[in-house]
């Protein structure tokens, strides 16, 4: 007995809990001038890249959104263009009332989380699998619904107006830089959410749920809150492919791809893990590009690409690095420093600081995005 | 602390079942650490000790379900350690989980014959198990979800019986049941084992392990601490064993294990 | 008299859907497993039953007898598999891995087929004629058939579960998996087999589907796995019978949406699904109602 009394005190010396390593000095800085260095780019560049560009903000948006749901909250949406087509329609309608469609962004962005409300109350109940096809069905009739109304250009859609007296150039950079500020918006959130105890309580559900729920965590409210987060997130995309596109058209709004587009972005890129839906958009826009001549076929390989890194690469191309390096640019973890080796974090063998929740037994990082489901 | 006893049966001959320096391990954690024992035909071994001590750890890695980390399970001096759980049943080593885990949208009797679907030939048949249990007959077309405890513990004892195992391993069977129904359980024990079943089972409940078995060992922590007959262990060094204390006699005796015949 | 009508069509279009969803509600029941992928592997079927029928010019239901049992074992090797992979993963990865597999058939269907839809045994009296009652009612022979077989397969489903051996395996499995293994059963075999009933019943779904409207690459998606979805869902999760209820329901629903605007066919389908989810989330039948 004695000697677990003394391994208790020598515990409480060698150890020390920290909240992040040096590097996310030097990450915050790097980030900040890369969003520094974006803004200007259309200064830079030609107006084609910087569209494209917005198409790849707009897909690493719902990315971050579908990791949030999926993999941090155990929420698999397949219905998530549901909020993409219905930020793009708030943005029509708001535009109908003489709002400039810039203006109208952020108000479309509130109006889907406010419609996630309801739509969440319809679907909380349903399991995995059930969940996932009734937000497809959920989605899906949104769409149908909204296409009743004429005036909204029913089945066709409508062009979005209030961008009359604008130059070009100036649409297309203003174009740029709503994408750029929703995007960087979405991702600050998404690592603010995961900081915070909210965040605790999503890393906890990823990792057991039971555990989770009979540890008193409020999982149901967790899950709400995600949702809404995620809904406003892709309501925002879809307000700035309303206006990227210059007009709404529900079948393309609305449409089933968009959600293999952010799942796979995500699968590829790495569940779980902030860094990954960065990747992964990085990755799904290099295959879009050479692949496009081939049609179907780039989907086809995406699709397999998936299932792929699904069974094999759970973690994704992050994963892959982070396993290696044990490099975290966004830190939402604890790391479990040991006086033994000197104060750095020790990647080898554990000691005896066990994860929150199952986890490997060869990393440092404590409670993070360790073990992806 | 260790009471060095006979560990094997005077007379030799092969063991029915075989550990052999089981280590287990959940996750980080060590569940068993270098567990040994040897089951003889036809006699009933009783693995005791309190929860978490690893009995039933044991038990389900002998029956398939945990793959230890080192060490073999041996049934009949063959090696099983890599057969899946199917395939150790199929062969003989038949395992009435803890907690019963009847197939509840099942009746009795499909539960029967779901455990007879991949029975070895011999002496138990479903009509057999009815006529031992015999209030069975009555309520064979009744879903198990709907019985009592003690009768899904009869139930779950008879599944297994209808495999004709070689090896019938019991895990915890006094487990949420009342004492009245756990006394009558076991005293049916005698009429199973007359058809030459070999028995190993894990008990929280000690002065019954202690009344059925012919041998036992008790398990602190993963780790083997007293083995032998019945007739051989004193109260105080089973209780020494099963709570891990340097001496009994330094703690106030709690009296609730302590009532065995003697 | 044309309400009657829809009604009746509704009802029997409740056949189809049945057939739809027996199989996603048997994978969720046995393995809770579902396969995203569902509906397009009975446009696999339809399209491989087009292409045996305009290469060897056999009767059309002939054609049936050689896709449904291909389908069944290609289900078995998919679970085991594929399938089986995913599952000792995790459920996300199975979603994930049904949803890329979804992905792969749907576009592959499209680069080798282009989008045009394709129809099985346009022309024939089957398909297009009906029985008349009265002046106003008419009865549709494929519909009648399509129903009829409908109920076959679930008295035949209900058969396999409550009497026979392997089926008993089944509902041991879907009940408690280690019990199972516990008692000598190969859980990934009977998983298979859940699997293979399931696809054989899609694939039958999928070339009826394809005689009694087309198929077209996306109709996987687009329209049988909601609408599978959706009769499960409004019938009960855990109930083979409520797929047929669940089936029916949808298919009055949507007629009664057409006959108002014909536009709201698929809405007012939709809307009674959530009316369901809302008032009665474990769907119209009880669980206990299972066989």
């Amino acid at each position: 007995m004695s000697v677990v009394a003394q391994a208790d005190t020598v515990a409480a010396d060698a150890f020390q809990v920290t909240r992040s390593r040096q590097n996310v000095i030097w990450t915050g800085v790097a980030a900040l001038a890369v969003v520094v260095l974006l803004a200007l780019f259309p200064y830079l560049v030609y107006s084609g890249t910087t569209s494209l560009m917005v198409q790849g903000f707009i897909v690493l948006t719902l990315a971050s959104m579908w990791n949030l749901l999926a993999g941090y909250a155990g929420l698999v949406s397949v219905g998530q263009q549901g909020f993409l087509g219905l930020g793009a329609y708030f943005v029509l309608i708001f535009a109908l009332h003489g709002l400039s469609p810039f203006v109208a962004l952020p108000l479309a962005a509130i109006g889907c989380g406010v419609a996630a409300l309801p739509l969440w109350w319809l679907v909380s109940r349903l399991r995995s699998g059930y969940f996932a096809i009734a937000t497809w069905v959920l989605a899906a009739t949104l769409m149908l619904f909204i296409e009743r109304f004429n005036s909204l250009g029913g089945g066709t859609g409508l062009p979005l107006p209030g961008f009359t007296g604008m130059s070009p150039r100036l649409l297309t950079a203003d174009t740029y830089w709503a994408g750029l500020a929703v995007t960087v918006a979405a991702l600050l959130t998404v690592y603010v959410l995961l900081r915070s105890r909210v965040g605790l309580v999503l890393t906890a559900i990823r990792d057991d749920e039971v555990a989770a729920r009979s540890s008193g965590a409020r999982v149901g409210l967790a899950r709400l809150l995600v949702f809404v987060v995620a809904g406003i997130g892709c309501g925002a995309a879809g307000a700035v492919l309303a206006i990227s596109q210059l007009q709404v058209q529900p079948s393309a709004d609305f449409s089933i791809s968009w959600t293999a587009e952010m799942a796979f972005a995500v699968i590829i890129g790495g569940l779980g893990t902030i860094e990954g839906p960065i990747i992964g958009t990085v990755v799904y826009m290099v295959l879009q590009q050479t692949l496009q001549n081939f049609n179907a076929w780039y989907l086809i390989i995406l699709g397999l690409v998936a299932i792929v890194v699904a069974l094999f690469a759970r973690r994704g191309l992050w994963g892959l690095v982070d396993s290696r390096l044990n490099i975290r640019l966004f830190p939402v973890g604890y790391w479990l420093r040991s006086a033994w080796t000197g104060g750095a974090p020790v990647g080898g063998a554990p000691l005896g600081g066990a994860p929150v929740g199952a986890g490997p037994v060869d990393s440092g990082p404590v409670g993070s995005g360790t073990n992806p489901v | 602390m260790r009471t060095s006893s006979e560990s094997e049966r005077p007379g030799g001959g092969t063991p029915l079942l075989e550990v052999s320096d089981l280590t287990v391990h959940h996750g980080q954690l060590r569940a068993l650490d270098a567990i040994s024992l040897k089951v003889y035909p036809g006699e009933v071994y009783a693995i005791i000790g309190a929860n978490g001590a690893g009995k039933s750890t044991l038990l389900r890695t002998i029956a398939g379900l945990h793959h230890p980390t080192t060490g073999r399970v041996l049934l009949d001096a063959a090696d099983v350690t890599d057969l899946r759980p199917e395939r150790r049943a199929r062969q003989g080593i038949v395992m009435v989980p803890e907690g019963r885990r009847l197939f509840g949208s099942l009746s009795v009797e499909e539960n029967l014959k779901v455990g007879a679907t991949y029975a070895r030939p011999g002496p138990w048949t479903i009509e057999r198990v009815y006529e031992t249990f015999d209030w069975m007959r009555g309520r064979r077309n009744q879903r198990t979800e709907q019985l009592s405890g003690g009768e899904q513990q009869t139930v779950a004892i008879g599944r297994a019986l209808v495999a004709n195992p070689r090896v019938l391993l019991l895990d915890e069977l006094s487990l949420g049941l009342a004492p009245v129904i756990v006394q009558r359980i076991y005293g049916m024990l005698p009429q199973i084992l007359a058809t030459g079943l070999t028995v190993l089972l894990v008990e929280q409940d000690v002065s019954q392990a202690l009344r059925v078995a012919s041998r036992l060992q008790c398990l602190l922590e993963g780790q083997t601490t007293l083995e032998g007959t019945p007739a051989d262990v004193t109260a105080e060094q089973v209780e020494a064993a099963y709570f891990g204390l340097a001496t009994a006699a330094s703690l106030p005796s709690e009296g609730s294990e302590s009532s065995w015949p003697g | 008299m044309a309400w009657v009508n829809a009604i009746i069509q509704g009802v029997l279009t409740g056949g189809l859907y049945a057939l739809f969803a027996c199989g996603l509600s048997l994978m969720f029941g046995v393995m809770k497993v579902v396969n995203l992928a569902h509906g397009d592997l009975a446009v696999v079927a339809g399209y491989v039953g087009v292409f045996i029928i305009t290469v060897t010019h056999i009767p059309v239901l002939w054609s049936f007898l050689i896709v449904v049992p291909v389908m069944a074992v290609v289900g078995y090797a998919l679970q085991r598999t594929l399938i089986q992979s995913a599952l000792n993963r995790s459920v996300l990865t199975t979603l994930i891995v049904t949803l890329g597999l979804s992905m792969v058939i749907e576009n592959g269907l499209l680069q080798f087929f282009t989008a045009n839809s394709r129809g099985i045994g346009a022309g024939l009296t089957l398909v297009t004629g009906s029985f008349s009652l009265g002046s106003q009612v008419e009865l549709p022979y494929l519909l009648l058939l399509i129903f009829a077989v409908a109920v076959a397969v679930l008295l035949g489903m209900q058969w396999f579960l409550s009497r026979s051996s392997y089926g008993r395996l089944v509902r041991a499995v879907a009940d408690d998996q280690e019990a199972a293994q516990l008692s000598g059963a190969d859980y990934r075999h009977v998983f298979g087999i859940a699997a293979a009933i399931a696809l054989g019943t899609v694939a039958l779904g999928g070339l009826a589907f394809g005689m009694y409207s087309t198929l077209d690459p996306t109709a996987g998606t687009d329209t049988i796995l909601l609408f599978a979805f959706v009769a499960v869902v409004i019938g009960g999760l855990g109930s083979l019978w409520g797929t047929l209820l669940g089936g029916i329901v949808l298919g009055v629903a949507q007629q009664i949406g057409a006959q108002i605007n014909i536009s709201d066919e698929l809405l007012a389908g939709y809307l009674i699904f959530l009316v369901v989810l809302v008032l009665r989330p474990q769907g119209l039948v009880s669980r206990r109602a299972r066989t």
